[in-house]
């Protein structure tokens, strides 16, 4: 195989009009990683596959595919392959056929074109449905159909434009583990888009965040859920507290704001901060820890005296939401970890309390 | 256990497929609107079922029951002259059908596909000869067509008549607005990411269209054509303006017939007009129910 990148964007644009719906992207993708563009929708990142596909030429930038340049190539001569959000089937043939058509448009011959059909049907698991149509299958069959249909040709590179979107909760956790196991035995480079960043945390060795047509951040799924660099980052995976302060305080790793109440809190920074800057500390609500004021110790640091106010049982966790005493809330989730049915095992509204924000637990980020 | 069941059980069953008229109270509002109904087919169908009825009377004024015979249509196929004008017709409506089709595809195509200058103006103008008056229509093409065969006099100095190729243009000139119709309906549900997912595939323009685009709107198009046909077999005035010598249609030849003396043969190749009119407007809605 290719050494190096599987896929190469350097400040890629695309305009439709006067919208930039891709402003400057640069990632480089490497050869048999499972990479996800994770974003909400309209964030550009459907049209970055586009451009990927040969769907949509680059407005400016360079795009290459194992280092060959791509900005102008057409999709029928790329060495990709697409999983189509709506499957898109060809609903006059059967699986056979659709499968199949790939390999006859390359000129494959007969009798290696039925065996490579059949080995693709074997290994989404639909052996026994090569000759019924798409109508006749469910979702889930369909999305099989649309893997094997493309894995067929053993692309270069594989992109999937939210292909879990219209499967049901629990089909699209089966999908997920089935398509990051079929991608460790295939060894192709996956490129996945979705909005769903549960989905993208499960599955991808590198994420990539977009926001209005811009890549925030590119990490690891621990990274960007660890070491967000930015508030958008933070808030859009997995949930947070946002306190806002301004920087009073800046050490090696670690830096202190003040909110305007004159509350202290100190956190670590993942990219860095000036004295004197607005700031904002984002505290994950399952790394805070909530103690009874009995057990805090008068001159502990990084505590905050709050008063729970709403309890939320959801059977692994308790939520629960505790006001500052200058009024803020903020919310802290406690893992059940003891099975009880004693009421005074959990926190009850009204309680006084204090709240724990270790510095290696929270985050000062400037932007 | 039998005896348990509720005794009006089987009345109310019995009286299901009779909607409701004589189960409940029978209101002058019912009564009416069925009344409104009956009228309505009697007076859209009942003209069409006398003239099928009569073609089989052997009254040769065709306005009595006098008997069964099928001696109207014995005679209908000895016509030469009518047998000749059916030809005309079928000969018309096959080379009209063939090209309206292939051009009422090919503009649908460029419609539903590509945005070009002046394609509202393109868009208004397409369905003209379906909103015009055919009589319109008619004087309009008989006019240009005088000009371009008195352009070909005097330019080459022959003398051209009008022939079946007037009427052939004729007809494929308001054929083509209905084709288009019908095409660009089914191009509206195609799902352009097959067309995508064909060339991810790696087919080219060429392939993507002959293997997706077209099995998938082919229903449409045979529709379009199924459709054409029809209209071309039983157009009157148009073809009354555009024919020449030795071209007579079939709709003209019965008219030229009906003003000397209403024969049941005159019958007889109405209900043949109308049983292939019909024959063709249900195989086209099959077609396009087909998917």
């Amino acid at each position: 195989m290719h050494k190096g990148y599987a896929i190469e964007l350097a400040n890629v644009v695309k305009r439709f009009g006067e919208v930039a719906a891709v402003d400057h992207v640069t990632l480089q993708i490497h050869d048999g990683e499972f990479f996800s563009l994770l974003g909400p929708s309209g964030c550009g990142k459907t049209t970055t596959l586009r451009m990927i596909a040969g769907f949509e030429y680059p407005s400016g930038g360079e795009l290459m595919i194992h280092g060959r340049p791509m900005a102008t190539v057409p999709p029928h001569h790329r060495p990709v392959n697409t999983v189509f959000q709506s499957y898109a089937l060809f609903p006059h043939m059967t699986v056979a056929q659709n499968v199949a058509f790939g390999l006859k448009m390359k000129r494959v011959p007969k009798a290696e074109l039925g065996a490579r059909v059949q080995a693709a049907l074997d290994m989404v698991r639909l052996a026994g449905f090569a000759e019924r149509y798409p109508r006749q299958m469910s979702g889930g069959q369909q999305q099989r159909v649309a893997l094997a249909r493309a894995l067929v040709n053993q692309p270069e590179v594989l992109l999937l434009d939210e292909p879990l979107g219209a499967l049901d909760q629990k089909l699209r956790k089966e999908m997920q583990l089935e398509l990051k196991s079929l991608q460790h035995r295939v060894g192709i480079t996956f490129i996945f888009v979705t909005h769903d960043q549960e989905e993208a945390l499960t599955m991808s060795d590198r994420i990539a965040v977009m926001n209005q047509g811009k890549v925030l951040q590119v990490g690891t799924p621990t990274e960007i859920y660890e070491r967000p660099t930015c508030k958008f980052v933070a808030d859009f995976i997995g949930e947070t507290n946002f306190i806002e302060g301004k920087v009073v305080e800046q050490g090696d790793e670690y830096a202190t704001i003040q909110t305007p109440d004159g509350l202290q809190l100190r956190g670590y920074t993942p990219l860095p901060v000036n004295v004197g800057e607005a700031a904002t500390l984002s505290l994950r609500p399952e790394k805070a820890r909530l103690i009874l004021p009995i057990h805090a110790r008068p001159d502990d640091a990084f505590t905050m005296p709050v008063h729970v106010e709403m309890i939320t049982y959801i059977g692994s966790d308790t939520r629960i939401t505790v006001r500052l005493n200058e009024g803020r809330t903020l919310d802290v989730w406690e893992q059940n970890t003891l099975s009880t049915l004693d009421r005074n095992a959990y926190w009850q509204p009204g309680e006084a309390a204090v709240l724990v924000c270790p510095p290696a637990n929270a985050l000062v980020l400037t932007e | 256990m039998i005896e348990a069941q509720p005794q009006n059980q089987p009345a109310r069953r019995a009286a299901s497929w009779w909607p409701r008229l004589n189960s409940g109270a029978l209101t002058w509002g019912r009564l009416s609107l069925t009344l409104h109904a009956f009228l309505m087919y009697l007076f859209l169908y009942g003209p069409i079922l006398v003239l099928v009825v009569f073609s089989f009377t052997r009254d040769e004024f065709g306005v009595r029951w006098t008997g069964f015979t099928l001696e109207w249509y014995v005679r209908m196929f000895a016509n030469d002259r009518l047998m000749g004008a059916a030809g005309n017709t079928l000969y018309v409506a096959f080379v009209s059908t063939v090209v309206s089709t292939i051009f009422g595809t090919l503009l649908a195509l460029a419609m539903e596909r590509h945005r070009f200058r002046g394609r509202t103006g393109v868009d208004a103008v397409i369905y003209l000869p379906v909103v015009i008056p055919e009589i319109a229509m008619a004087v309009s093409l008989l006019a240009f067509s005088a000009l371009v065969l008195e352009f070909i006099r005097v330019v080459t100095g022959e003398v051209v008549r009008r022939s079946f190729l007037t009427v052939i243009i004729g007809h494929i000139a308001f054929s083509i607005s209905f084709v288009t119709i019908v095409v660009r309906a089914s191009l509206k549900h195609f799902d352009r990411r097959l067309e995508e997912a064909a060339r991810d595939l790696g087919a080219n323009s060429w392939q993507t269209f002959w293997r997706i685009t077209f099995p998938m709107i082919l229903p449409g198009i045979l529709g379009g054509a199924l459709l054409a046909f029809t209209l071309s077999l039983d157009n009157f005035i148009i073809s009354l303006f555009l024919s020449g010598p030795g071209t007579s249609l079939l709709p003209v030849e019965v008219y030229n017939k009906v003003r000397r003396a209403i024969t049941p043969e005159i019958n007889a190749i109405s209900t043949l007009m109308l049983a292939v009119s019909i024959t063709l407007v249900v195989l086209s809605q099959l077609v396009q129910r087909r998917r």
